[in-house]
């Protein structure tokens, strides 16, 4: 809690950065772009929907979790746009920034046809916004979660069921029950090596053979968030 | 959404995570960069000059901390001193198979004692963390439980960085010592008592003659005086083994060529601010209680983490429920006003308040807390500015929020467990759970 260190932003392109190092001229999160949708952040939601005012809804998250995110979106049927995005979040800075961003990516010029606003990637998010410091990606993740959510719940209900995009979960390690999805969960958290992961995890510890699974999981989630 | 227009006014209040220091501190330490800067090692003029404030900074600590100058460590700052006491008494002890492989320590200590440990138990020790109660107060009787005839040493933090809730230091120290004097141990054998003084050193006394210590660690840069200075104090009899080995300084226990000018300077700054305490921790903690009074009468739904009166006089830590931290601390910034928080993204680990959760309390608290203290520098208009910024910060905050969580509600009716980004459960949940 007592040491707040500020990451350097991950991208190159950081023209847009407000915080400036004098001595070791090095650029620092959060950029000016991240602040203007901080602040003011775009198309929130702030008061409670009316019935048939959207299409689908897609929750993330929970309290304990340190941040929930809450998708509404509203779907052009015949040009399967996305017309509208509002959402709300209990979440950092990063999260609220990401989320307002990517709102604006979803809808802008007409909006977005569905298949093309889910192949933006959290890192598409991080160009628009000049950079975030890499253990805040996690934060922009929550978005583009929540949407899909939104999205498959958009297809359900409107009787497109072979459209539903299903994320399963698969077991890696038997004896800790522990997922593909978990080891996705401690690379956005920042691990790096299978230390790290096993830090968090504890993973592959009683169930040594799981371990060159666990280590390419690692590298293909590496590449996905970081590469 | 609109930020609410109130001009900006620069306050601090972060002064747990260090203070600026002192003007007559640096005043005080300026000679010994340019003018005395001889290695205190050397046998000429400058080298004698830096020799004599040496000794002198370390007798004027001596009469502070009511010890022998030789007990006196000087280190490179609170995390080396606590590094120094965990590993330097853990294998001084540890490899003699005439004691033991055991430490005790607490939940809620510092991560420069918590992360040694964990190093520690690679090399075969075997860990004891005491818990706290829900005000984060270690019990006496839990440490004393704890204690085997292999424990070589305690180590209990004497106020809390986050949360400031003092440690019964004293009462374990005598605690301890009717333990060896019934289990026939020297006061110059293990187990052996240390305690982190960091973030008491400001508020409290360091006498340890009434504090029953045997190790103390203390740092410059929470009390008004330079970053990167430290000392540890090791009572006469209590055997380390160095980890930073060379020229030998400091009576072997700390090698490299001694930072004068900030010795000097954590000198002066321990001065000053024990002769000042009990004056200005009437002032501070009437100003925190007025802080933290208000901001229950405008601000609904928020808890105070940590003890009601057995607490630092500078420091308030609270959560405002359904919001999170690290967002109202960037709002805050933006008004002027430097706080600190528990949530897991502040964090680069990214896993919320470890002090918070040993507390008891849900893992929404510690994301949502905020955590105020004052200093040296603060007044009745900074806690003002405060009053004026925070209300409508949290209310902005709160409309954008999904959540509406009620005071009473349970941990487990929070926590969804299966609604995680990834659809699976957060590590530091998994570990709870075990």
């Amino acid at each position: 809690m007592d040491d707040t260190n500020a990451t350097p932003i991950s991208t190159s392109d950081m023209q847009s950065s407000d915080v400036v190092n004098p001595h070791t001229k090095q650029k620092w999160a959060y950029s000016a772009i991240v602040k203007e949708h901080f602040f003011h952040p775009k198309n929130l939601l702030l008061e409670e929907p009316v019935e048939g005012q959207f299409d689908a809804r897609g929750t993330v998250g929970s309290p304990a979790c340190g941040d929930v995110m809450d998708i509404w979106i509203k779907v052009d049927k015949n040009s399967d746009r996305v017309t509208e995005l509002k959402w709300k979040t209990f979440g950092c800075g990063s999260a609220i920034a990401a989320t307002s961003m990517f709102s604006e990516m979803v809808t802008e010029n007409g909006g977005a046809k569905i298949e093309d606003a889910l192949k933006i990637k959290p890192q598409d998010i991080m160009e628009r916004l000049g950079g975030l410091p890499n253990r805040k990606i996690h934060c922009s993740v929550l978005a583009d979660k929540a949407f899909r959510k939104a999205v498959n719940n958009y297809f359900h209900a409107t009787g497109q069921h072979s459209r539903v995009e299903v994320e399963g979960a698969r077991v890696v390690d038997a004896r800790m029950n522990i997922t593909d999805k978990d080891i996705e969960e401690a690379v956005l958290e920042g691990a790096q090596t299978l230390e790290d992961v096993q830090k968090k995890l504890k993973v592959g510890v009683g169930d040594p053979e799981s371990i060159p699974e666990i280590e390419q999981l690692i590298r293909f989630y590496s590449e996905k968030y970081y590469g | 959404m609109k930020l609410p227009d109130i001009p900006k006014r620069i306050v601090y209040l972060d002064h747990a995570a260090t203070t600026p220091t002192d003007a007559r501190v640096v005043e005080a330490m300026l000679p010994y960069f340019t003018e005395n800067f001889g290695n205190p090692s050397g046998l000429y003029a400058t080298a004698r000059e830096g020799a004599d404030a040496l000794s002198g900074a370390r007798e004027r600590i001596a009469k502070i901390l009511n010890c022998g100058p030789s007990e006196i460590i000087f280190t490179g700052g609170g995390t080396e001193s606590d590094n120094l006491a965990l590993f330097g008494v853990a294998r001084k002890y540890g490899a003699n198979p005439k004691w033991g492989k055991h430490i005790i320590t607490s939940q809620i200590e510092h991560h420069a004692v918590l992360l040694p440990t964990e190093v520690l138990k690679k090399e075969g020790f075997e860990i004891t963390e005491v818990g706290v109660n829900s005000d984060g107060e270690v019990s006496v009787d839990a440490v004393i439980a704890a204690i085997k005839k292999e424990t070589v040493l305690i180590s209990i933090m004497y106020a809390n960085n986050e949360v400031g809730t003092i440690e019964p230091i004293a009462e374990i120290g005598r605690a301890l010592a009717k333990w060896k004097k019934e289990n026939g141990r020297g006061p110059t054998e293990p187990p052996f008592f240390h305690t982190d003084a960091c973030q008491a050193a400001g508020a409290l006394s360091l006498d340890i003659a009434q504090l029953h210590v045997d190790l103390m660690t203390l740092n410059g840069s929470k009390i008004y005086g330079p970053k990167g200075v430290g000392l540890l104090y090791c009572r006469r009899g209590v055997g380390l083994l160095p980890h930073i080995v060379g020229g030998g300084q400091e009576n072997r226990m700390r090698s490299g060529t001694e930072n004068v000018p900030a010795i000097v300077g954590l000198a002066c700054a321990l001065e000053l601010v024990s002769e000042h305490r009990d004056a200005e921790n009437a002032r501070l903690a009437e100003l925190r209680d007025y802080l933290w009074r208000e901001i229950q009468a405008r601000v609904p739904k928020v808890v105070l983490n940590g003890h009601p009166s057995n607490r630092l006089p500078n420091n308030l830590n609270f959560t405002v429920l359904d919001i999170e931290g690290e967002a109202a601390l960037l709002y805050l910034d933006e008004y002027g006003i430097a706080i600190s928080t528990g949530s897991a993204c502040t964090s680069t680990s990214l896993d919320p308040s470890h002090v918070i959760l040993a507390m008891g309390k849900p893992y929404e608290y510690a994301h949502g807390s905020l955590r105020f203290t004052l200093g040296h520098s603060t007044t009745r208009e900074d806690i003002d500015h405060v009053l004026t910024v925070l209300p409508p910060v949290v209310a902005l905050l709160r409309s954008i929020s999904p959540i509406n969580l009620s005071l009473d509600q349970k941990q487990d009716d929070i926590a969804m467990r299966g609604a995680f980004v990834t659809d699976g459960t957060p590590h530091w949940m998994q570990k709870s759970s075990k």
